[in-house]
């Protein structure tokens, strides 16, 4: 599970930031998981609470899943992703890296590759509270 | 909001004692063929070896190695396919042989989600087969990977070298390491020295040439073959003279 691979990156920029705020203990953390990615916000949420430091033991783990949008850089059509409309092969190469997205859609008016990812990629670290 | 991936960079090549990237300024030079060859060597000499493909548009290390078309596991991250004693990762991994058109700012996210999340383990090396110039890949890889040692590639040719020039440049200026210069593809016939001249001239050591191998392709997929060829051999005194003394 790539989850805690991320969940890792997540606590480590997490505990960065708490020592710069010099924050004795985080009390929650909040994580914004992009649809396109389609990561699994319960796997995600044990290996945090698996692999969280003391400097956690006792924070809220907050996970929002924020909608993909994606705009065409040729004619410009902005549409939502809707992962149902992929095979399980080309939902899990865009799960593992989220830019081989590039590779399977394409844009509904134009049929071009050559799209932005607007918002909703992969997983962000919102925002964290604790105290001093 | 804050992108995660970076931080955990460091501690994902933490047990990675070095980390060589070879790379050019122009395309074509052979890059790929020396990244493959190079690793297969060092895991030929005993060492525990990575191949990464950062070519993510043009990647065509898996065709020299003939890698088998799977799907890498996932524990923890995603662990590395073993390809011929190698421990080796890909784009074609996520898009088969279709095609991948990526922007420069979609480079660098498939570029940090692969160092984020993948799992390489223990390494004595991690060879790095670039995509050529001085663009996206070359300014995250210097960004996020301080300690990548550099083995330029070029061919006879005065305008590859041109190229290697500016990356060389580019590499002094960021105080990157370079192990050297291989200049590839010779032709038996060219007895003339420029791209060593020239190479001394912008004082970048010369770790001498290998010469056209007309087998080159015929070895694809055979690892004794590989290693015989013209790429094979002279590597292998590279690696003995140029890369081993500094372990």
């Amino acid at each position: 599970m790539h989850e805690w691979a991320l969940a890792e990156a997540i606590l480590t920029t997490a505990a960065q930031i708490a020592e710069k705020e010099r924050l004795k203990e985080v009390t929650e953390v909040t994580i914004r998981i992009g649809e396109l990615q389609d990561v699994e916000p319960e796997i995600l949420k044990f290996a945090l609470g698996e692999i969280k430091s003391d400097l956690f033991k006792n924070a809220k783990f907050r996970l929002l899943k924020a909608k993909t949008e994606l705009k065409c850089r040729v004619c410009g059509t902005i549409w939502r992703f809707k992962r149902e409309s992929l095979d399980a092969a080309t939902a899990e190469a865009i799960h593992f890296v989220p830019e081989a997205a590039h590779t399977f859609v394409k844009c509904p008016k134009c049929g071009s590759p050559d799209f932005e990812i607007a918002s909703g990629r992969g997983v962000w670290l919102d925002s964290i509270q604790g105290v001093k | 909001m804050i992108d995660p991936r970076v931080n955990v960079i460091d501690s994902r090549l933490a047990n990675v004692k070095r980390i060589i990237v070879v790379s050019s300024g122009k395309g074509g030079v052979g890059k790929s063929m020396v990244a493959t060859t190079l690793a297969l060597i060092l895991k030929d000499e005993g060492y525990k070896v990575g191949l990464f493909d950062l070519d993510f548009t043009s990647p065509s290390t898996h065709v020299i190695l003939n890698a088998p078309v799977t799907v890498p596991q996932e524990d923890k991250g995603i662990v590395p396919v073993s390809v011929k004693g190698l421990k080796y990762m890909s784009m074609v991994y996520f898009v088969g042989e279709n095609p991948a058109p990526l922007r420069g700012v979609d480079v660098s996210n498939a570029l940090i989600e692969l160092l984020a999340v993948t799992q390489w383990g223990e390494l004595d090396f991690l060879i790095i087969d670039m995509p050529p110039g001085i663009g996206d890949v070359i300014l995250d890889l210097l960004r996020l990977i301080k300690r990548a040692e550099f083995l330029i590639v070029t061919t006879s040719s005065l305008l590859a070298f041109e190229t290697v020039k500016k990356q060389v440049a580019l590499l002094c200026e960021l105080k990157a390491s370079i192990i050297g210069l291989v200049e590839n593809m010779k032709q038996a016939s060219n007895i003339n020295n420029s791209i060593e001249i020239e190479a001394r001239n912008v004082g970048l050591r010369f770790l001498g040439e290998i010469v056209f191998d007309s087998t080159v392709e015929t070895s694809f997929g055979d690892e004794v073959k590989l290693l015989g060829t013209s790429v094979g051999r002279m590597l292998k005194r590279v690696v003995e003279k140029d890369l081993l003394v500094k372990s």
